[in-house]
């Protein structure tokens, strides 16, 4: 019987052939924590007295979340942090290199991995051809140390998308549309696999997009199959020996499979307060935007600035629309610079902030006021999400975004591209 | 640990996510998880921290602790005294997070508990028995794994006691 992806890389890591609901100790390739989660992970470390790295150069100590330091008590948290760093030897990753999950796929993670971050969207991984999957401090934590976790082999949902974009839809709307559609529950404990032409033809940027959000359906992780797209990405990210051929078998045993034609698609939002209340754009048209946050994880690579700049330049934020633009690792920053995407968003009225997570987390640079309303490229927009349980918060791609900051108002981005 | 628990239920609705149980907000109080448990599921229920007795339970609906990877999330729940929480499905990282730090998750039909039932739960027989409305709600094992785990007080303490995991 065939396998999935899942099913080939937990199985290659246990030492044996292994099918979807087995429970296995596996070998961990790949260890994450950033300042959230980093300080609690090595508390328990030192609690049963195993402060140490298995792998230390694959163990990956990221300070992203509250980055610089809005607070003492967080600058004593991050201080755990590089302590633990010169301790074992793990590799830290600084205030401004940029967000964990970004980081991990420009220099960390190769086709075939076992990648356990302590950060739900450790999934975004998922689109190299690694399983990568969110775990608590205290999995991360015993997984640093020994070099291992336990695993239950999951199911697979096969997502095959046909069709291509119309103009002003992008990877964002779809995958705002397939979490609209099987629900923020309907894959939980699962696997997703995106396949089919549409996805052939993304950029990696783009498919990371999808795969970051995987756990926004409450899937484990989301996986996209290692093509001559990814081994140019590897190639250009230094790490070409890397690439591995990364498939599941033509027989493999899904437990569904989503059939989407891209071509259908509109741009799309997610409205407060899951990422499952979809709607199209042109439904929530007219509503009045009082933050415009472009960056993150999810939407804040170079082709997400380069899009929001095509829009933005020569133009201006509304009088009453604040802009507030993140991108997603320095290596983006460098670049967006010398593009002049930055000067773009500058004149245009930006705040250009260092790389990082802060306004999507709500731990700083850009907390909502109470009854206010963002839009946002983010993954998520749970009550409270951005800091203040009295705003609103609505997802979108980068293009409906900028349009809207102009506008002051949620646009549909067809109309000014 | 005690497999037979006492106290009263506070009810929540679907989808709790972590942002509501330890909120972004208070991200520089997670090195001081006593002070973070002050405000445990406060952004859902206001008053919560101050009327939650020790072994109470908290009671959800579908998707409870979806989210964010945040162990203290479950963490505060314990720290607040909470016995064991109750929902019709969980988050899977919760879920897990949850096990490890040695707090009860229990999937069942929670429909017919109101807030402020009495509720006696054993742990080992796998059934919930709500006095106040004199029903029996029965719920789905845990896997035999985190049996293990939960049985050796969470991961950290099972991996202190065996040196390595020990789940066979």
């Amino acid at each position: 019987m065939g396998k999935t992806i899942s099913e080939k890389i937990i199985g290659e890591h246990a030492g044996k052939e292994v099918s979807a609901g087995e429970i296995v100790i596996a070998k961990v390739d790949v260890t994450a924590v950033q300042d959230g989660t980093g300080p609690l992970a090595v508390q328990q470390l030192e609690k049963i007295n195993l402060v140490q790295a298995k792998n230390p150069r694959r163990t990956i100590i990221f300070i992203d979340h509250a980055a610089p330091s809005p607070h003492k008590d967080l600058s004593n948290a991050h201080n755990i942090l590089r302590r633990f760093s010169k301790e074992t030897g793990a590799i830290l990753s600084e205030i401004g290199e940029g967000v964990c999950h970004q980081r991990l796929v420009e220099s960390h993670v190769d086709p075939g991995d076992i990648l356990i971050g302590a950060d739900s969207h450790t999934c975004t991984s998922g689109a190299l051809g690694a399983f990568s999957t969110g775990m608590g401090s205290t999995d991360v934590a015993i997984g640093i140390a020994l070099g291992k976790t336990w695993l239950r082999v999951p199911e697979t949902f096969k997502i095959n998308v046909t069709g291509k974009f119309n103009k002003g839809v992008y990877p964002k709307d779809l995958i705002l549309y397939i979490i609209g559609k099987i629900g923020a529950d309907g894959a939980t404990y699962k696997a997703l696999e995106f396949t089919g032409e549409t996805i052939k033809n993304m950029s990696m940027s783009e498919r990371f997009t999808l795969s970051n959000m995987a756990v926004e359906a409450g899937a484990k992780t989301g996986l996209i199959e290692t093509d001559k797209t990814t081994k140019q990405y590897l190639e250009q990210q230094g790490r070409g020996e890397k690439f591995k051929v990364i498939k599941a078998d033509d027989d493999a045993v899904y437990e569904r499979v989503i059939e989407i034609d891209a071509s259908e698609l509109e741009p799309m939002i997610s409205a407060p307060h899951t990422v499952d209340n979809t709607k199209t754009t042109g439904e929530l048209k007219g509503t009045k935007v009082d933050q415009v946050f472009i960056g993150t994880c999810t939407n804040g690579r170079l082709d997400d600035l380069k899009i929001a700049a095509s829009i933005l330049e020569g133009k201006q934020r509304h009088h009453d629309t604040r802009l507030i633009v993140t991108p997603a690792s320095r290596d983006i920053y460098l670049q967006a610079l010398e593009a002049g995407y930055i000067a773009t968003f500058i004149k245009a009225g930006a705040a250009v902030m260092a790389p990082g997570c802060g306004a999507c987390v709500g731990v700083h640079q850009g907390i909502l006021g109470d009854g206010e309303v963002c839009l946002a490229t983010q993954n998520r927009n749970f009550k409270g999400r951005m800091g203040n349980t009295e705003s609103l918060i609505y997802l979108s791609s980068p293009a409906t975004a900028a349009a809207s900051a102009i506008a002051g108002e949620i646009v549909d981005p067809r109309e000014v591209l | 640990m005690e497999t037979k628990l006492k106290g009263r239920s506070w009810k929540f609705g679907d989808d709790i996510s972590t942002d509501l149980i330890a909120p972004g907000r208070l991200f520089h109080l997670r090195t001081n998880l006593p002070e973070l448990a002050k405000h445990v599921l406060e952004d859902a229920d206001p008053g919560f921290p101050s009327k939650v007795n020790k072994g109470d339970f908290v009671v959800g609906g579908s998707n409870f602790g979806l989210g964010s990877s945040r162990v203290h999330a479950p963490t505060i729940i314990k720290i607040a005294g909470v016995g064991a929480v109750l929902a019709k499905s969980f988050a899977r990282i919760f879920y897990r997070n949850g096990i490890n730090v040695g707090l009860p998750l229990l999937i069942c039909d929670t429909d017919a508990i109101d807030e402020g039932d009495e509720l006696d739960i054993d742990l080992s027989a796998g059934n919930i028995k709500d006095v106040t409305k004199g029903i029996e709600i029965t719920f789905s094992p845990l896997p035999d794994v985190m049996i293990k785990i939960l049985q050796d007080g969470g991961l950290a303490a099972h991996i202190e006691k065996h040196g390595d995991f020990n789940l066979d």
